[in-house]
């Protein structure tokens, strides 16, 4: 009955529905948040606009401003010391908002005229999906062509009480009380985030960290965002994984864990859990075996072609789910809207997947495009490269005296391709601001010699990128003294 | 005989110091002079040039504490519980600014010590083409030798000078920065975006601030961002005065000042006190004392300042000129840095580069900020007929304006194309929040030939305001609407 069938609402399901449905075909979404085992749930928009990007983003917010109330006295503002954070305020606000979108886009899908139902499907046979509603009613529905987005939801850690008295990042932004003393246990950047912004908004924060921090990123910017938390108040526990979590004191969890190295074991009470270990796909109970969707049964991800398309040729896949890609949302966005058009709009024009550039907005923000310095190294060999860095001073942070010779760019060059930039690595306030531009330029191919012609816009940040001399290389140092 | 110094730069602002620690690097005797002529209402500061004592820095700072203000309140939104009343103090702020410029002139006189760069705290003036007359503030004199001399002695506000009072009861931006006191309700009338910048700052720190302007806002740049930055301004607090200009200032009792002006659209005359009047009508190049004429450095007759070629050479060979005193160059310190470098290089160290002066990104402090790269609508259509040229844009809103409750009205940006297949990228403008932080990445893609197709390959970064420009792509020319909706 339908041109193009998309199981999941999020930004890659709704980015390619709407582009189906504008180029003028017959589209349905489903879409249906299995509520988590606290009972919490949510509307239309998926992951980044409910419990990802929007409100971790808005929560960072807040906690970068309650930073900025410090420095305004010392930039002459004055007001009473005492200063306090109330949750429920700014947990209704952000609520509120998303709201707002989990509206907007159920009516931008009704202007395209795009089927929505807000139900669980599964596929029962080829072309075939069985649809349930929440009060039990089932309908059928054929299509031509399939699109998986179902996206993930977090991993429990599989130990007793995880799941009765543990929250995750899905609870999180819309809990009806503050969490208090909080223990993050994980080191994604979901756990350093959140761990990073609850800090910020004045709660006892511990990170409990298996082994290393932020895996898959540049492990000396990895410490550095670590370090920077650390000196802002955030305690870490290294090398433990939680064993038990039960009932403590009235209204206090009691969480055992269990060193990595030895015997030794670790007790302490806490108001929340939050477990930020990582993500599963939801390709398990959608009846992807009954069509013969391969999956890899390690992580559950399904594998693609470059063009998204799984080993059924009518059913295609974008988003986090995908096997070995990115899980962001405007990967997943670009990937969808490029999919509709190469369906029907007759394009050619495949998903560039190469230098995607991210940002983790911990307390002190991470931006970054192209490889982490130990992949370059892996790739090139490290007598190929060139590694420029230097430390540097806001100078927004200067009058009130915070954080001299923290905040670090780095770059990574190849030699033997004109000294390419093939690594951009930035830590410090609006990363996100200062990567994007890089990223484009990257696109562009960009080399240091670029780079060293562009003048800078002054006073920035981003400026120090132009003015970049000192190599790794070279052993010189690059603490900063004066302009 | 021989000359005492390999360089001798006069002027130790942006542009002289990073020329003179440049030549340093190559082992060459280098000398710096630089003195401070106090301004007519007497302030004065250290080592450094405008930027570092009265320009950029200051600026930005004051700015930063405008900004936040702003913070303060979306912070109550976001959960804080901030006690009213909330007010600020003035000197609370200027003390920490100046205390912050007092070391870095510390810093740059340490670093030229340490790059054994000598050092005269005096007012300069050529004596014959290689020698300097110095002059000390107790009358010194001094004679310096040099084989190349740089003139980088930079610029200096102006007052406009048939208006009765102005220099008696007027201050400049020169002086602003310096103030121990509050400016109080300030009239600031103007041209240029320093005069943008500093009302909104003083609007934002809780002043009363009116902008007066006789023409267009910020002449050369994009005149449809220009309008934005100022309607931003005016939604802000800023109250404008427009199509007027002042004719006289008198002083009334209690130190108040009397403004009278002309309004030119209703013909009438008009008046009003203020505690300030701070003047931003240009800045006009530090040469008078130079005496360049005895050398044959010329001017531009108009301006009054250094003609200089492609190498920075003036009309006398071993002469050179760098940073805002130059005929035709951007008056920015970034500029001024990289050209005193490549000229160092190109006269020490065996190179031959020079400047590159094209697509020079800039950026407007004002309390929404203004970032922009390459040419304006206005230029481009006049290079290429707007036949050839398509403009992307889009009105976006900041996630953060979101709980906050915000208005993003004037937040936009705006991307001006060939539009031959290729689609080159002419200018690239944005106006929201951390302006110059986006844009530089940018600046450097159109040094890198970025075209539209390149930039909408680009992932964006989610959530940022700088990834709405990967995501432009509705045209002017399409009519259609062109307000970002949701995700």
């Amino acid at each position: 009955d339908y041109d193009l069938i998309i199981i999941g609402g999020g930004s890659g399901g709704l980015a390619c529905s709407k582009e189906a449905a504008t180029l003028g075909k017959k589209v349905m979404v489903l879409d249906y948040v299995v509520p988590t085992p606290l009972g919490t749930s949510w509307g239309l928009g998926g992951t980044c606009v409910n419990v990802g990007c929007i409100p971790k983003k808005l929560m960072h917010q807040a906690a970068l401003l309650g930073q900025a109330l410090q420095d305004s006295r010392k930039y002459g503002w004055q007001y009473e010391e005492q200063v306090k954070h109330n949750w429920e305020i700014m947990v209704e606000a952000i609520q509120n908002y998303i709201g707002s979108l989990n509206w907007g886009y159920r009516v931008s899908l009704r202007e395209k005229s795009v089927t929505y139902l807000n139900s669980y499907g599964e596929f029962i046979e080829p072309h075939k999906i069985k649809v349930c509603t929440i009060k039990g009613q089932v309908t059928y529905h054929t299509a031509e062509t399939f699109v998986l987005a179902t996206g993930e939801r977090p991993r429990y850690l599989g130990i007793p009480g995880d799941k009765e008295y543990c929250i995750t990042s899905d609870d999180l932004f819309s809990l009806p009380y503050c969490p208090g003393k909080t223990l993050v246990v994980g080191a994604s950047y979901v756990a350093l985030e959140c761990a990073g912004f609850l800090a910020g908004l004045g709660l006892d924060v511990t990170v409990m960290v298996r082994s290393i921090l932020l895996r898959g990123f540049d492990q000396e910017m990895a410490e550095k965002v670590g370090a920077y938390m650390e000196t802002h108040g955030v305690k870490f526990i290294r090398k433990f994984v939680p064993i038990q979590a039960k009932e403590g004191m009235p209204g206090r969890l009691k969480v055992t864990a269990k060193s990595t190295e030895g015997p030794e074991i670790f007790e302490e009470e806490y108001n929340t859990v939050l477990i930020a270990i990582g993500r599963d796909a939801c390709t398990r109970n959608i009846g992807l075996e009954t069509i013969g969707v391969n999956i890899n049964e390690k992580n559950g991800k399904v594998p693609v072609n470059d063009e998204e398309q799984t080993n059924v040729p009518y059913v295609y896949a974008i988003g986090d789910i995908l096997d070995g890609k990115l899980e962001l949302t405007p990967v997943a966005i670009q990937a969808g809207r490029l999919l509709a058009r190469r369906l029907y709009g007759g394009s050619s024009t495949k998903c560039d997947y190469i230098n995607v550039p991210t940002t983790v907005f911990t307390p002190l923000e991470y931006g970054s495009c192209g490889l982490a310095e130990e992949r370059a190294i892996e790739e090139y060999g490290k007598q190929n490269l060139e590694v420029y860095h230097t430390l540097f001073w806001p100078l927004e942070w200067t009058v009130p005296g915070r954080d001299n010779n923290t905040c670090y760019a780095k770059i990574i060059c190849n030699k033997h391709d004109n000294n390419r930039v093939i690594g951009f690595h930035v830590l410090g306030p609006n990363a996100g601001e200062v990567t994007q531009g890089f990223a484009a330029a990257i696109k562009c191919g960009l080399t240091k010699e670029l780079l060293d012609e562009t003048i800078g816009i002054h006073p920035t940040c981003a400026e120090v990128f132009t003015t970049m001399d000192i190599t790794k290389a070279s052993g010189q140092d690059i603490t900063q003294r004066g302009c | 005989g021989k000359n005492e110094y390999d360089l001798l730069v006069i002027g130790g602002g942006s542009g002289g110091l990073a020329c003179a620690k440049e030549a340093a690097q190559f082992g060459r005797k280098v000398a710096v002079l630089d003195c401070v002529e106090p301004s007519p209402q007497g302030t004065k500061w250290g080592l450094g040039g405008t930027c570092v004592n009265v320009g950029c820095i200051p600026k930005k700072l004051m700015h930063q504490a405008a900004l936040l203000g702003g913070a303060l309140k979306d912070a109550q939104h976001y959960g804080w519980n901030i006690a009213q009343p909330v007010h600020h103090t003035w000197s609370v702020m200027a003390q920490a600014v100046q205390n912050y410029v007092k070391s870095l002139n510390w810093g740059h006189r340490v670093q030229l010590q340490d790059k054994k760069v000598k050092y005269f705290n005096m007012k300069g003036s050529f004596s014959d083409p290689h020698t300097i007359r110095g002059l000390t503030k107790a009358g010194k004199e001094t004679f310096v030798t040099a084989e190349n001399i740089v003139i980088a002695t930079g610029g200096r506000p102006k007052y406009p000078i048939h208006v009765a009072g102005a220099l008696e009861y007027g201050i400049t931006s020169d002086d602003l920065f310096w103030l121990k006191e509050s400016p109080g309700k300030t009239l600031t009338p103007f041209v240029f975006n320093v005069s943008l910048e500093c009302a909104g700052f003083l609007t934002g720190i809780g002043l009363d601030t009116t902008v007066m302007m006789r023409s267009i806002p910020l002449r050369g740049f994009d005149q449809q961002m220009a309008s934005l930055v100022t309607e931003h301004m005016e939604s802000y607090g800023t109250k404008f005065l427009k199509r007027c200009f002042p004719t006289k200032v008198e002083k009334l009792e209690g130190n108040r000042l009397h403004v009278t002006w002309k309004n030119t659209d209703l013909g009438t005359e008009e008046t009003d006190s203020f505690d300030t009047v701070m003047w931003a009508v240009g800045r006009a190049p530090d040469t008078e004392t130079l005496n360049l004429e005895t050398v044959g450095v010329k001017t531009n007759s108009e301006t009054g300042k250094i003609v200089v070629d492609a190498r920075e050479a003036t009309s006398v060979p071993h002469i050179y000129a760098i940073g805002d005193i130059t005929e035709g160059r951007p008056e920015l310190t970034p500029t001024a840095i990289a050209a005193g470098k490549l000229l160092a290089r190109r006269l020490f160290g065996q190179s031959s580069e020079l400047m590159d002066y094209d697509n020079v990104p800039t950026t407007v402090f004002t309390p929404l900020e203004y970032g922009c790269v390459g040419l304006s609508e206005e230029a481009a259509v006049r290079c290429y007929g707007s036949d050839n040229v398509e403009v992307y844009h889009a009105y976006y809103k900041p996630l953060e304006f979101t709980v906050a409750e915000r208005d993003a009205t004037q937040c936009y940006i705006k991307m001006v194309c060939l539009r031959e297949s290729e689609q080159r990228i002419l200018g690239l403008h944005f106006i929201g929040p951390n302006a110059g932080e986006v844009i530089q990445g940018f600046a450097l893609g159109i040094k890198c030939g970025a075209t539209y197709p390149q930039l909408m390959k680009t992932i964006g970064i989610h959530p940022t305001c700088a990834e709405e420009i990967t995501k432009l792509h509705i045209t002017k020319r399409s009519g259609l609407d062109a307000t970002v909706t949701g995700c």
